[in-house]
């Protein structure tokens, strides 16, 4: 299968973009070791209450249909419902991301009273052994907690979203069974090595037979379970994945972090793909529309060293964040190309010459993770 | 395919419409549902649905000519099914 005209024209850019994260903070009860956005402290920088109301009145009025909140925790922010209420009101519906700490009973059916939201709980293994390794001990428990408030409010079929990891493969159908017994709906993504995820992500990425036994899982399971398009790399392993094969930085896809930057995608926050800042002149709508790394980016890209694999069409040289925090070149292949085309390069790519994330969030006096850094 | 040029359709009331430089965005807020319409003259058609009769009336009015009508017809079908279109 060739690339559809339609995923030529979305590279292209559009008015507005299609999927939009907005990290409401980057303060975080956890300190999970592949955190993409290096969170744990709130920036003092952070938007307030007003200008968050303005960001959405402007996403509003660019027809944004809905977005994806996430952090940090969200919930942490004392404003969280006000900001969720006030998108929900103007037709911008919400989706966000949780590790449920904050989902008591009373909170359950707050949100079970609200039109338009979905919910997303984070969970990295399928048991609290898998699990709290990654997100901390004790966060096993507090999720299944939050399931267990959300279902009892009558919610309805929430998400339960897995970083895939070298650890957790295996409990793919165990994730499945967890999500179908609450009636929920299983989403799995891709670990990339971003923000935290940049020092840990040496060990906890899938080997190349896991990602062919992802690949299979998704071929069979693909229809009833989401992924936010995150493994077109596989399709370079057979028959397409359903979904929009592409990398939608900057085109379809972009980041509001806490402070109002904007990124490329919630998986490149470096100034390398900082486009602006929502409180610039002309606001969202001008860095969405105007600024140079956008316009960059909707050129078409070069193929380079992938030029020359037959798989290139259905795989598109994979995520560009993947390949940027693992010091490899963006016209080349991904770090976990499935021809292991990268695993020369990956081998020989000075440590000094990876770029670091720009920017940590983390508590201080962190202890190394277990994982450790390579 | 289902013949649609008599039915008389709307857009769904819980459908927003979005324009595009390749046509619209289509969101669905009930079922979480994005849809792409593939051109301009797409997007004329669906948005002039229920100010017509007919399908076909819609395709007259947006100056759509007879020989792309069963594209059309086609397109219109796929969007019966993913509820972004109903009949009125
Ligand atoms: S060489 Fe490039 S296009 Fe080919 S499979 Fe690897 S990453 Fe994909
Ligand atoms: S850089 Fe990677 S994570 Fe970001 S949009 Fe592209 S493919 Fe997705």
């Amino acid at each position: 299968m060739s690339v559809s005209p339609l995923v030529e024209q979305l590279k292209g850019g559009l008015d507005a973009p299609i999927c939009l994260t907005w990290e409401l903070t980057y303060a975080c009860n956890l300190e999970c070791i592949h955190c993409l956005s290096s969170s744990g402290r709130r920036d003092p920088r952070e938007l307030s209450t007003e200008q968050a109301k303005q960001v959405l009145d402007e996403l509003a009025a660019l027809q944004v249909f809905y977005i994806n909140i996430g952090g940090g925790e969200p919930m942490v922010r004392r404003d969280f419902f006000e900001i969720v209420e006030y998108s929900v009101a103007k037709g911008i519906g919400v989706k966000f991301s949780t590790n449920g700490a904050y989902i008591d009973k009373d909170k359950a059916k707050r949100l079970t009273d609200m039109d338009y939201l979905d919910i997303q709980i984070s969970l990295d293994g399928a048991d609290a052994a898998t699990n709290d390794v990654v997100r901390g001990v004790g966060s096993y428990d507090t999720a299944r907690r939050a399931m267990d408030n959300l279902a009892s409010a009558g919610f309805g079929p929430f998400k339960i979203s897995v970083v895939v990891t070298r650890q957790n493969v295996s409990q793919l159908d165990s994730f499945k069974a967890l999500a179908d017994s609450y009636g929920a709906q299983l989403r799995i993504t891709r670990l990339r090595p971003a923000g935290r995820g940049a020092h840990t992500w040496h060990q906890l990425h899938p080997t190349n037979a896991q990602q062919r036994d992802i690949y299979n899982w998704l071929s069979a399971h693909g229809e009833n379970v989401l992924t936010g398009d995150s493994f077109f790399h596989l399709n370079a392993l057979g028959p397409a994945l359903p979904g929009l094969n592409m990398c939608g930085a900057g085109r379809v896809v972009c980041l509001i972090d806490p402070i109002g930057d904007v990124y490329a995608c919630p998986f490149v926050i470096h100034d390398e793909f900082k486009a602006g800042n929502v409180l610039d002149a002309g606001g969202f709508t001008r860095v969405w529309r105007e600024s140079d790394l956008f316009i960059d980016l909707r050129q078409p890209q070069s193929a380079g060293a992938c030029a020359s694999c037959g798989a290139y069409d259905e795989c598109q040289g994979g995520c560009m964040a993947a390949k940027f925090f693992t010091g490899l070149p963006l016209d080349g292949p991904d770090p976990e190309c499935v021809g292991g085309d990268a695993d020369v390069m990956l081998a020989s790519v000075p440590v000094s010459l990876v770029p670091r994330p720009s920017q940590d969030h983390s508590k201080p006096a962190r202890v190394p993770s277990i994982a450790g850094s390579r | 395919m289902r013949r649609l040029l008599t039915a008389a359709l709307e857009v769904h009331p819980q459908v927003a419409l979005r324009p595009e430089p390749f046509g619209a965005l289509a969101y669905h807020y009930d079922n979480r549902r994005l849809v792409f319409l593939r051109s301009r003259d797409m997007l004329k058609v669906v948005e002039s649905l229920s100010t017509h009769p007919t399908l076909e009336e819609a395709l007259v009015a947006s100056e759509i000519e007879p020989q792309r009508w069963d594209s059309f017809q086609s397109a219109i079908d796929s969007l019966i099914s993913s509820e972004i279109i109903r009949v009125r």
